[in-house]
């Protein structure tokens, strides 16, 4: 009984710790120093490099220095989310900063900010909500992104186009913007798709994707990888079987996030173009509060950032070191 | 032309048959029943016939296909050959489910209660059996506390099952059987786990339906209950009829005779057939304990054993009987006092120490602690050796089957081959390969906990000799059971509990029936007698 | 009679026999995959010698990809069967086991420069940590389970949540990467050896785990503690050591897949390595015929189904099936096989079974 009971406490401090973990929200809140208040929620940090990315950007943003008064709060779904944003509304900021799990059902509780005067900034990703319940939303246009590399693609003036396409997780706003714009050129311009298979953002798929193929004797020279980590995997299966990629090889590789390893692998010469998608909106955000807090208004609710394709070719170490996460 | 005589004499002789059986009152006839497995036939040509308003005795070792039987009347199994005929039904009536059984009016109620604890008395009573969702539970219940009330059973439709005690669940479970309209009642070993007073109530019920007319088969091991209750008993064996008879035609040892199939050497005297351990160190302590208790709910007590010596521990159902040689061999968690090995003090704090120590315990529930279900006879013999010997020295498989076919040889085990799973024996016979694998680590002290409980009657009387012949050799003993006689028969020296607590030690003369319960009920004779 | 039936039951019994065995379920389905194959293009089994970028000979072709990618998936079958029958449940958190000991040993391999010159510490040591730390989340999953009492799935559930977060935290969120040298030959190949690493270390596991079932009792034990405990603590054995040891041989075998996978790419994603893959390892128990609810087990069938999944996966991207439809179709495979051991089927298998042998047998007579 008491073995028993001792199991089911343990259990449970094991299960709050991990949530602990999750929700960090709380801390630092009732100091009326004069600084903006914002509650900051973001998804998992953990989730990918893009993501500790973007969160180490907003940490180094939104300090004391910089006048602003921040409480963070991570969320892996939407109720931990909503949870977190509900207690900021009630510890009274002055902002919500807002990157959503999930589109939808979010109409409620930021009704319930905009009743209170507090103003909502989406960031990173849009929300299924009347735009009136926020000021402004930051976003990657992921189809640009797409046409950018795409373009890129048509300007290497290939003799013949063999595609191995590796989506990201079916569904996702990135796998839909950079598949859609590949498929519409490989339409326009009558490139051959050899595979077109998902890779669920996994390395390890896209080895097997591409291991596939080659076990098949299918004949493919160009590797269009949605992220660097499953160009990365790609690659894996080239070098397994001896066949050259990158710069002066067989076969052209194309990935996208920027992360650092993958920009140096661009300048090694090993891949040939990676797509930027930039993490980086802490600016854009301190911006738009600047503007408000003047009582400027904002002319333009969504604002895209600026994205960059890199080519193995032309890229510099200031590169990696300005635009890699 | 022809054929239409053959039909007519064929007719006649069928009509002739249900005329025979509604003239003497018979409810069942089974009929040249023949049911076998891969390499067993397991019913030869069985018969058997059940009149109404009796209560029917069905007896037979195990194995001998009482289940069998049983099970073929269930629909369990289908019968490879043979007809069952029922009263009201002028054609041989075909069951090949259990449901097909309900329907013509035969109800079993087995020794686990298959009931729901958790649902009330009269949910059980009904459940599978409404027509449709909406239910008027008001009426349900009143028609169960009728019921219950008519066949005197004490307990209320509303009150939850698990409340009830195990014999009013079984009355209960008997209750819904009756009232499905049943015109044959299987009851199969309902009174194992019941205590005295409980099965008097089991068996005022069952008088009470036998007036109402229903036929009774009932399943047991306990020939004192079958001379208390039963009409007529049916003897198999070896899946073959022995027999019908009325009970006043079938003295308690011809009956045990027919059972066994040969005449019965006299059970009384096995007693003297096992020479008496006569070598110099006899009479000195093997174990003893001092003021030992555990977590299990005791009150610290005294024991010793001497070398050869074979005793006992009695006492009623929950005296403390088995949670005593628990502590011993470490079973239970030791809270106090200490144990010696020929005057050394041992730790004994788990089953592992006792069994380095040369101690041997048989549980008492040889389902549950006993055997390990899935595994091989040979495994199961093996394995308390294997635990000596050590996590780094496995038996070689060679070995295991060496040890294995000596064991089976030596105590009969009747197993298909080494490598079948225990579970598929007999409980007799997996309690003798239980036995093998204690035998296998050469104990110098054996405890037996109810090693007879369950079993049939030829492997108890072997079992008995068993230990008579071991402690003639030199082990040391401790046997418990719950019948008194075979205690009597075996020990030489009784440990007598009540209320968890030891209260008297008789040997020599004062091994008798009478001080025995005169000892338990605290030495007043007038209790006892009782 | 007597004599026809005596010569007419040895057929029927081998045949009975081999259709009893526990090992028949993965060799059927693998023989049905080879079929299917054969059939469909025949093409599937070629192999071919080729030179690998690192100018090192490599034979390729589909089987040689399933024995390549199939390993970690037979060395974590062989823990995982083991905790099946101690504990009667599975180990959900193996992935993020995985997780944990590759960021562990990337650690230790990298120190914490995400892009080293050089490896900061010998392989060996590398992977004694990160062992050591699969070890432990295996001794925390055994804990709960054989002390504690808690449902395995339950219990593992707790890693299963938070394993990969540790992973994370273990290098900061930095995605360290292994610089080339011989570690990347344990998920590769060893120069002049054309058959892939990964092939080698799972016979390896193979043999160690079969010296150690032949060498001890672990078998025996982790049988009897399966089926029943109570008896197995009254023959002297300590069902919570066994158990809990049961775990961590899991975590051994974690540990082992996680260097193989670190080493693929020299490097590891934690928030999607080794995803999903306890449920491939948990179907591989199932698809060798060992019983989830714990008791007898036998692991050469559990590693044949770990062979038969990756061969249906290889299958499967050979055909350009979406890789997110394999789930659904390796459910397939697991409503085949609870279907399979219903009782129901089984009693209309068996009466179908002993049909056809009463029908032979008259014919015979006849």
């Amino acid at each position: 009984m008491k073995k028993r009971l001792l199991a089911v406490v343990m259990a449970a401090a094991m299960v709050l710790g991990v949530a602990a973990c999750g929700n960090e929200a709380a801390p630092a809140a009732g100091s009326s120093d004069g600084n903006i208040k914002v509650g900051i929620i973001n998804n998992d940090p953990n989730e990918s490099g893009y993501r500790t990315a973007n969160d180490n950007d907003l940490k180094a943003m939104f300090t004391a220095e910089n006048g602003y008064d921040a409480t963070f709060a991570y969320g892996k779904t939407n109720d931990e989310q909503i949870n977190a944003a509900q207690q900021m509304i009630q510890d009274g900021v002055d902002y919500l900063l807002l990157s959503a799990a999930d589109v939808s059902g979010w109409d409620s509780v930021l009704q319930d900010a905009n009743n209170q005067g507090i103003k909502v900034i989406l960031y990173d990703r849009t929300i299924d909500a009347d735009p009136s319940l926020y000021v402004a939303s930051i976003v990657s246009d992921m189809a640009k992104e797409g046409e950018t590399a795409a373009n890129w693609l048509k300007s290497q003036n290939l003799s013949e186009y063999n595609i191995i396409h590796i989506q990201g997780q079916m569904g996702t706003a990135a796998q839909v913007g950079r598949s859609g714009a590949l498929s519409d050129m490989a339409s326009a311009e009558g490139w051959n798709i050899v595979v077109q298979q998902t890779g669920d953002w996994n390395a390890e798929k896209a080895q097997q994707i591409v291991q596939s193929q080659i076990d098949a004797g299918n004949s493919f020279n160009v590797i269009y990888a949605e992220n660097d980590d499953m160009a990365k995997g790609a690659v894996a299966a080239l070098d397994a079987n001896g066949i050259t990629h990158g710069v002066n090889g067989d076969v052209i590789i194309m990935g996208f996030d920027t992360n650092k390893w993958a920009l140096q692998e661009l300048k090694a010469g090993n891949w040939n173009y990676d797509g930027q998608c930039n993490p980086l909106q802490a600016s854009y955000l301190d911006d738009i509060i600047k503007k408000l807090e003047k009582g400027e208004t904002i002319s333009e609710k969504t604002v895209v950032m600026d994205e960059k394709g890199f080519d193995a070719t032309t890229i510099t170490d200031e590169d990696i070191e300005k635009y890699g996460i | 032309m022809k054929i239409v005589r053959l039909h007519r004499t064929f007719f006649k002789n069928m009509t002739d048959e249900v005329n025979a059986r509604v003239n003497e009152n018979i409810v069942l006839e089974m009929k040249n029943i023949h049911k076998g497995f891969p390499g067993v036939k397991a019913l030869q040509g069985v018969e058997f016939t059940l009149r109404e308003g009796e209560i029917h005795a069905l007896m037979g070792e195990n194995g001998a296909g009482k289940s069998t039987l049983i099970k073929v009347l269930t629909g369990v199994y289908e019968k490879d050959e043979g007809d069952i005929f029922l009263k009201g039904y002028d054609k041989a009536v075909s069951i090949r489910s259990p449901q097909d059984a309900q329907r013509v009016g035969i109800s079993t109620v087995y020794q686990e209660i298959t009931l729901c604890p958790n649902l009330s008395v009269a949910e059980n009573m009904y459940i599978g059996r409404t027509a449709g969702m909406g239910q008027n539970w008001k009426k349900i219940n009143a028609d169960a506390d009728k019921l219950l009330k008519s066949l005197d059973i004490p307990a209320t439709a509303t009150q939850q099952l698990a409340s009830c005690s195990i014999a009013v669940q079984q009355m209960v479970a008997i209750a819904r059987a009756v009232d499905m309209d049943c015109k044959v009642l299987i009851l199969d070993e309902p009174t194992s786990s019941l205590d005295e007073q409980e099965v008097a109530k089991l068996f005022g019920l069952m008088r009470n339906l036998k007036e109402k007319g229903v036929g009774i088969i009932f399943v047991t091991h306990f020939l004192d209950q079958v001379y208390e209750v039963c009409d007529r008993i049916t003897v198999l064996r070896d899946g073959k009829l022995v027999g019908a008879y009325d009970i006043k035609d079938l003295p308690r040892v011809q009956l045990v005779a027919k059972m066994l199939g040969k005449d019965l050497d006299d059970m009384s005297d096995i007693k003297s057939e096992g020479a008496v351990y006569s070598g110099e160190d006899a009479g000195t302590a093997v174990l003893e304990a001092e003021q030992l208790v555990s977590d299990a709910g005791i009150k610290p007590f005294d024991f010793h054993i001497n070398k050869g010596e074979v005793n006992g521990f009695t006492g009623l159902l929950g005296s403390g009987r088995s949670e005593c040689v628990r502590a011993i061999f470490g079973a239970d968690r030791v809270v106090g006092g200490k144990v010696k090995m020929h005057g050394k003090t041992v730790k004994i704090s788990k089953p592992l120490h006792a069994m380095k120590q040369g101690i041997a315990y048989l549980p008492e529930d040889r389902k549950l602690d006993g055997i390990v279900g899935d595994l091989s006879v040979r495994d199961n013999i093996i394995l308390a050796l294997q635990t000596l010997k050590g996590f780094f020295r496995p038996i070689s498989k060679a070995q295991a089957y060496k040890y294995a076919d000596e064991y089976i040889k030596l105590l009969d085990v009747k197993t298909a081959s080494a490598d079948t799973p225990i579970k598929s024996l007999s409980g007799g016979n997996q309690q003798k390969v239980i036995l093998a694998r204690w035998l296998l680590t050469h104990p110098e002290y054996l405890i037996l906990d109810e090693p007879t409980r369950g079993i049939d009657v030829g492997t108890k009387v072997d079992i008995q000799k068993l230990v008579l012949k071991l402690a003639g050799e030199g082990m040391s003993i401790t046997f418990i059971s719950s019948e008194t006689d075979e205690m009597l028969r075996t020990c030489s020296r009784l440990v007598v509990m009540r209320d968890r607590k030891v209260v008297g030690e008789l040997s020599g003369e004062q091994l008798t029936q009478n001080m025995i319960m005169n000892t338990i009920a605290g030495g007043n004779r007038d209790n006892a007698e009782n | 009679m007597q004599k026809t039936e005596k010569k007419k039951a040895s057929p029927m019994e081998v045949l009975k026999k081999i259709l009893g065995r526990q090992i028949f379920i993965p060799i059927a389905a693998l023989l049905l995959l080879v079929l299917f194959n054969l059939i469909a293009d025949p093409g599937f089994f070629a192999i071919s010698l080729k030179t690998n970028s690192a100018g090192n000979p490599i034979l390729t072709g589909y089987l040689i990809t399933i024995l390549d990618n199939g390993s970690e998936l037979a060395i974590l079958a062989i823990g995982m069967t083991l905790v099946t029958a101690a504990a009667g449940g599975q180990d959900i958190s193996v992935g993020a086991g995985i997780a944990i000991s590759g960021s562990v040993m990337l650690r230790v391999l990298c120190g914490t420069n995400p892009k080293p010159e050089a490896i900061q510490a010998p392989i060996i040591v590398a992977f004694l940590v990160g062992c050591l730390a699969a070890m432990l989340c295996g001794a925390f999953n055994g804990a709960l389970v054989a002390y504690f009492k808690i449902q395995p799935m339950v219990a593992t559930l707790i890693l299963y949540t938070a394993g990969r977060s540790i992973a994370a935290w273990v290098n900061q969120n930095q995605l360290p990467i292994v610089p080339p040298g011989p570690f990347s030959y344990f998920g590769g190949v060893i120069p002049g050896i054309p058959i892939p690493t990964p092939f080698f270390i799972a016979v390896a596991c193979m043999i160690l785990i079969a010296l150690v079932l032949k060498f001890t009792t672990l078998g025996l034990y982790t049988q009897s503690v399966g089926i029943n405990e109570s008896s197995s603590r009254l023959n002297g054995l300590n069902p919570i050591l066994i158990k809990f040891l049961a775990f961590v041989i899991l975590g051994v075998c974690v540990a082992v897949a996680g260097l193989i996978k670190v080493s693929r790419f020299s490097t590891i994603n934690y928030s999607v390595i080794a995803k999903d893959i306890e449920m491939d390892a948990i179907l591989a128990v199932a698809l060798g015929g060992n019983a989830l609810g714990g008791g007898k087990f036998n692991i050469a069938a559990s590693i044949l189904g770990a062979y038969v999944i990756q061969f249906l996966t290889t299958t499967l991207y050979k055909f350009n099936v979406r890789s997110d439809a394999l789930p659904a179709y390796k459910a397939v495979v697991v409503i085949l096989l609870v279907v399979a051991s219903a009782p129901r089927v089984r009693e209309y298998l068996n009466g179908l079974k002993k049909n056809m042998g009463r029908r032979l047998s008259r014919r015979e007579v006849g």
